[in-house]
């Protein structure tokens, strides 16, 4: 099973320091983590720093991977694809890069299985361009899961999702990691998502890591109060899972 | 695929009209016949085909091919459904290389007098691509200020042509005009040889990196996020096409619509795979020229006209008919 380690992450934008001093314990692989935080904390850039797509200074750590950096994959935020190919070839486009012209059967029957596990067989063979901003994001999850990662980094996967479908990536890509030992990060807005599927949280504010975790010993109200400024309370849920519940701007 | 074999055989067909049609009039079956035994046929027969027909219709396939691949490759590296060697002052250079030579008697390459109008096209082509190559390479540098600045060199290179027509005398400026008008006449084995060249060079580079080109048409941070080296990848790209386009620019003068259509007409009809889009686009850039030199020689009986006046006239109706009953977007 794959884990990762941040050792003193930093990256800068020119001058502007936009990630400080990022370390981590041993993030284990077969689970989900969550990285929250407000907007513009620094969140997608860690994650472009992590996959090398951007330089800086630190270390990243991998252990028990096979295919060593290229292994990690990042899932970028934005979806506003105007190539004019449909789903089935943009997902056979990610599976195939650094190889041959010649799609193999085997490479087909994989992406036909990824397709129905994600309920989006019947967008196979739309235009990317046709397809609703939700739709983009589940064939953004295929793409990245096309390319079999060990370490996955997820930008908001789920924003543009309805609640059904939501829950539905959520409880798969749990499933997965799982299955595969794969590590999973997922930048998140909704801490009850990160609450209710997410085993570890690292919480990002300013560039700078504020806590990392467990999720239910991160998302405290103390922790919403102070990352978020919101007054907001952790109440056990019928179904004995914490949920937050906000009560007002602080 | 089967689109793609469609486009070959109708090039075939418009290959064939093309040698067959001229000034001289043979029947299709002489024309055949000094095709497959140039030794059996009248020797002004077999000069005719071989030495003056030819060399155009060949010229016509390579020089589309060349330009509407250039313009595939551009419009994907710069995410730009206008770019064409005309968007980055690519061919407004090679004109005002070519008037510098037509009206100023300036040789940019000393010693070779004959060759000095394609020379200098080529030269002042490849200064501009070079320019653009240099800026491309500096930090911060966006596709968006590389297509800004390649339209900033069209503006400049047009109003230095300009400045020349102004000061040129009748003589020179009538040769500027046609030479910028675009003309497959004074096509030769050597310059089809060339260009030929040039394409077997350019394509297996592009085909090696056809994987990586179609993901970058779904964004850098996608294409980035799949291992592709971006800044890298253009660069590489961005050398190839200027070879590509300069090389045709400076034999035949600015044939424009090519660079632009040509890629559209392939992308409407195979999509952005470039596995299907790179031989799609050479095929119907090839197509629209060598059907643009059918037309040119027959809408006046006896006359040819010059090619890039014909282009935009025959690619036009065929590309609007695309656009209103094709399922595939244009972009």
């Amino acid at each position: 099973m794959v884990s990762l380690t941040l050792d003193n992450l930093g990256a800068s934008y020119g001058r502007t320091r936009i990630l400080d001093g990022i370390s981590t314990g041993r993030l284990e692989g077969g689970c989900l983590t969550a990285v929250v935080g407000p907007n513009a904390a620094g969140k997608s850039t860690l994650f472009k720093r992590i996959a090398g797509l951007i330089k800086g200074d630190g270390k990243v750590t991998l252990e028990g991977t096979k295919r060593g950096r290229d292994g990690i994959c990042y899932m970028p935020q934005d979806t506003g694809a105007n190539a004019v190919l449909t789903v089935y070839e943009s997902i056979v486009l990610a599976s195939r890069q650094n190889a041959g012209w010649r799609v193999g059967e085997g490479d087909l029957v994989e992406i036909d299985r990824l397709l129905e596990s994600l309920n989006i067989a019947n967008l196979a063979f739309r235009n990317l361009g046709e397809l609703s901003g939700g739709q983009r994001q589940l064939v953004a999850i295929a793409q990245a899961l096309a390319r079999n990662p060990e370490v996955l980094l997820m930008d908001e996967p789920t924003s543009a999702l309805d609640l059904h479908r939501q829950i539905e990536v959520l409880d798969f890509m749990r499933r997965l990691a799982a299955k595969r030992g794969m590590a999973v990060l997922i930048a998140i807005h909704d801490l009850n998502h990160a609450l209710r599927y997410c085993d570890q949280t690292l919480v990002i504010a300013n560039g700078r890591l504020i806590a990392s975790g467990r999720t239910s010993e991160i998302v405290t109200a103390r922790m919403l109060r102070e990352t978020y400024r919101i007054d907001a309370r952790i109440e056990t849920c019928s179904q004995g899972l914490p949920h937050v519940i906000v009560d007002a701007a602080a | 695929m089967l689109i793609l074999v469609g486009i070959a055989l109708a090039l075939c067909l418009t290959l064939t009209l093309d040698m067959a049609l001229g000034p001289a009039r043979y029947t299709l079956a002489q024309v055949l016949s000094a095709l497959t035994s140039p030794s059996a046929v009248a020797e002004q027969l077999r000069v005719v085909i071989w030495d003056i027909r030819m060399p155009i219709a060949l010229m016509a396939i390579t020089v589309g091919a060349s330009l509407s691949l250039a313009g595939a490759q551009m419009q994907t590296i710069l995410a730009n459904p206008l770019a064409s060697p005309f968007t980055l002052g690519i061919s407004a250079a090679a004109g005002f290389g070519a008037a510098l030579g037509l009206v100023g008697g300036v040789a940019l390459f000393p010693g070779a007098v004959e060759l000095m109008v394609p020379i200098n096209a080529f030269v002042m082509a490849m200064v501009a691509s070079m320019f653009i190559y240099g800026v491309s390479t500096l930090r911060g540098v966006t596709v968006e200020t590389i297509v800004l600045l390649g339209i900033a060199l069209v503006f400049t290179f047009n109003a230095a042509l300009s400045l020349m027509e102004y000061l040129a005398s009748e003589q020179a400026l009538a040769a500027v005009v046609f030479w910028t008008m675009g003309s497959l006449t004074k096509a030769t084995w050597t310059k089809v040889a060339v260009t030929a060249a040039i394409l077997v060079v350019c394509v297996p580079l592009f085909a090696r990196q056809a994987w990586q080109l179609t993901a970058l048409r779904l964004g850098d941070d996608k294409a980035a996020s799949f291992g592709v080296n971006v800044r890298r990848l253009r660069l590489e790209a961005l050398i190839i096409i200027s070879l590509l386009a300069s090389i045709p620019v400076s034999f035949v003068g600015t044939i424009g619509f090519v660079g632009l259509v040509g890629p559209h007409i392939a992308r409407m009809l195979v999509g952005e795979d470039q596995r299907f889009f790179l031989p799609g686009s050479i095929l119907c850039g090839a197509l629209l020229l060598s059907a643009t030199s059918v037309v040119s020689k027959i809408l006046i009986p006896g006359a040819v006209l010059p090619i890039g006046v014909i282009t935009a006239l025959v690619g036009v109706p065929f590309f609007f008919s695309l656009i209103f009953t094709q399922r595939r977007r244009a972009w």
